[in-house]
């Protein structure tokens, strides 16, 4: 079989590339390469006048105390989503990988959040939670918890968490299964036969195997919680209380577009840019090398 | 060592699906029992079974005098070469040999001692720090042996553990397998589709079909007194022939307008019954035309080095002959065949049963 198409022009292929080259350049090198140029530069708020002040912007960022907490809070946050939606995920698809009657529907329901866009999603969650309407906050009352996201930046925090969270499980789900699946019946029919019980199986066989597919995923759900889980919270907290979820994606929309620093705003782009690179490169060279046998 | 006991063994699947029906079996202790089988006879299911791998629908189990059907695959005492020899990729030799008796809580000196040795006798000591993707095919099937043998099971299970290995080493690995089950006296349960490496290890041979035993015995009984028309065509390479044709008289049947006498007939059989006559393409012999010969239009020759298969039809009926190379001339269109009376074999048409007297 041959591996290369052949093409009886020479313009066919450059025709096919065309339109996924030009999506690339439109929303993709010119938008970062706008950001890159104003990070640059310092604007007035109604854009008449552009001054060049070289890396001042990014100098500005670096002495700001809320930039550092920013990152705290992302740090938190992804953290929390990552683990808590992963550790979720992997329950549900060891149990969804066991002969179950209803397995079909059973995957299917865990499938649809993936569906739900992000601002629907945290809307949801905002209703459940509002501390006056919600049901569940009235339930946690009930229960003695003073719960309050619009207030408390701790469970506000939580509540976003538990938002992004659902929402991912998910994706992690449908990767876990696969990587469940492809694991060959006979390594753990081996396993029981060589004295490991369910657990000792677990842990000594079927983790380990897993660990390329907890490694992809551990890299996109960081990617996921810098950047996707933006709409979660302008939904639910609006970076609130007093800033306490606010992360570094959110902090550049609200310092460019509501507070009207686009200069800053631009450099805390470039940077979650370079962020993304770092991720990208370091999934390149571990999954492909390190994780696999 | 165990021996291994079935009883009116059944597995039954959902939807209905009867893979094993009904199966009973007395493997001694310390002996190699080959079961046969095209795929989807059952046989697997019934050494899974064997293994605690899969339930056991209605029937017994034992292994020694302990019944295991309600027994944990961990709890059976029985080791198993897998097909694709299920070694955990992630751990090296070392490990996958210890992993069993690292879950046993064996003391650390011992499981030392025991992998040692085992690798020591299945030359894999060189590769004991290796991880199985960095081994050959024969490599990692030694070290599926090694794994089975460090735990001193009561039994053995091989399923199909040579079908992934190349020609040369299958039978080079067969070998072996063979020598190691002499040598460690453990009783083994082997289970296979190629009938050379059946007749080969056995001890005991078992022929399967359709979830249905179709005969126990030793191979050379199998082979030289087939009890079904299945095992006759299954056993034996090429397949033996199968012929119509007519009883004539007691010990004495026609093939094709020739007469031919028998030696093991059913005293029973009246004349006119219409029979399957089988023939094994070895135990013909070439004559000069005469009273008792039939003869065979010779269609092509097929060159297997040592000997020469004549192909031919008698009767409508295919025909094939095996004989050493350079005995009958390749130039010859027909030929006249003769058969001792004691290599005719007689089954029912209906049931394929064999038409022999009972006690041999």
């Amino acid at each position: 079989m041959q591996k290369r198409a052949v093409f009886g022009s020479r313009i066919v292929p450059y025709a096919l590339l065309a339109p996924q080259l030009a999506i690339t350049l439109v929303f993709f090198y010119w938008p970062a390469s706008q950001a890159v140029w104003q990070s640059f530069h310092l604007e007035d708020a109604f854009g008449l006048s552009t001054e060049f002040v070289g890396f001042e912007n990014y100098v500005h960022l670096f002495s700001q105390p809320e930039y550092y907490r920013a990152m705290w809070t992302t740090l938190v946050f992804s953290t929390a989503v990552t683990v808590l939606s992963l550790s979720v995920a992997l329950y549900l698809a060891v149990m969804a990988d066991k002969q179950l009657r209803a397995a079909a529907t059973y995957k299917t329901l865990l499938m649809w959040p993936y569906a739900v866009a992000p601002a629907v999603a945290g809307v949801l969650w905002l209703f459940m939670f509002q501390p006056s309407l919600g049901l569940v906050a009235r339930g946690l009352r009930l229960w003695g918890l003073d719960w309050n996201p619009l207030l408390n930046g701790t469970h506000a925090m939580t509540l976003v968490v538990l938002a992004a969270t659902w929402k991912q499980i998910s994706y992690n789900f449908l990767f876990f299964l696969a990587g469940l699946q492809a694991i060959p019946k006979s390594l753990i029919e081996a396993s029981a036969i060589d004295g490991a019980g369910p657990t000792r199986r677990f842990w000594t066989i079927i983790f380990p195997l897993l660990s390329p597919t907890t490694f992809f995923l551990i890299v996109v759900n960081v990617v996921y919680v810098f950047f996707d889980t933006f709409g979660i919270i302008d939904a639910v907290t609006g970076g609130g209380p007093a800033k306490a979820t606010e992360t570094l994606v959110y902090k550049v929309y609200s310092d460019g577009r509501l507070g009207g620093d686009l200069g800053g705003s631009a450099a805390q782009s470039v940077i979650l840019m370079f962020i993304v690179i770092a991720l990208t490169a370091i999934q390149f060279r571990y999954i492909e090398r390190k994780v696999t046998y | 060592m165990a021996s291994v006991t079935l009883e009116s063994v059944r597995k039954v699947y959902a939807g209905n699906v009867e893979a094993v029906k009904g199966v009973s079996l007395d493997i001694a202790d310390g002996s190699f029992c080959v079961l046969v089988g095209p795929s989807g006879c059952g046989k697997s299911t019934l050494l899974r079974m064997i293994a605690g791998l899969e339930t056991i629908t209605a029937g017994k189990i034992r292994i020694g005098d302990r019944i295991v059907n309600d027994i944990e695959p961990a709890e059976r005492d029985i080791a198993m070469v897998f097909q694709n020899y299920a070694l955990y990729p992630h751990m090296n030799v070392y490990d996958n040999m210890a992993y069993g008796l690292r879950n046993r809580g064996t003391p650390k000196p011992e499981i030392d001692k025991r992998v040692r040795e085992a690798a020591r006798i299945l030359a894999i000591e060189p590769f004991l720090d290796r991880k199985p993707r960095q081994l050959s095919g024969g490599q990692r099937q030694r070290v599926a042996m090694g794994r089975a043998i460090v735990r001193k099971p009561q039994v053995f299970l091989f399923d199909e553990p040579l079908s992934n290995l190349d020609a040369k080493l299958r039978v080079q690995m067969r070998v072996e397998i063979k020598r190691l089950q002499r040598a460690l006296g453990v009783t083994s349960v082997y289970v296979t589709h190629d009938q050379v490496e059946a007749m080969t290890l056995s001890d005991k041979l078992v022929v399967m079909n359709h979830g249905v035993i179709e005969q126990i015995g030793t191979p050379s009984d199998v082979y030289r007194r087939p009890q079904t028309r299945f095992v006759a065509t299954f056993i034996g390479s090429p397949p033996m022939n199968i012929m119509e044709g007519i009883v004539e008289g007691p010990n004495l049947v026609s093939v094709g307008g020739s007469l031919l006498p028998v030696a093991d007939m059913r005293a029973d059989l009246k004349a006119d019954t219409r029979i399957h006559v089988g023939i094994r393409p070895e135990d013909v012999r070439v004559v000069e035309d005469g009273g008792t010969a039939f003869r065979i239009d010779v269609d092509f020759i097929e060159e297997l080095g040592a000997t020469q298969l004549f192909h031919g039809k008698i009767a409508g009926d295919e025909f094939v002959l095996q004989a050493p190379t350079g005995l009958i001339a390749a130039s010859a269109r027909q030929l006249a065949l003769t058969v001792d009376a004691t290599n005719v074999h007689l089954f029912d048409r209906e049931t394929g049963q064999r038409l022999g007297q009972v006690d041999p």
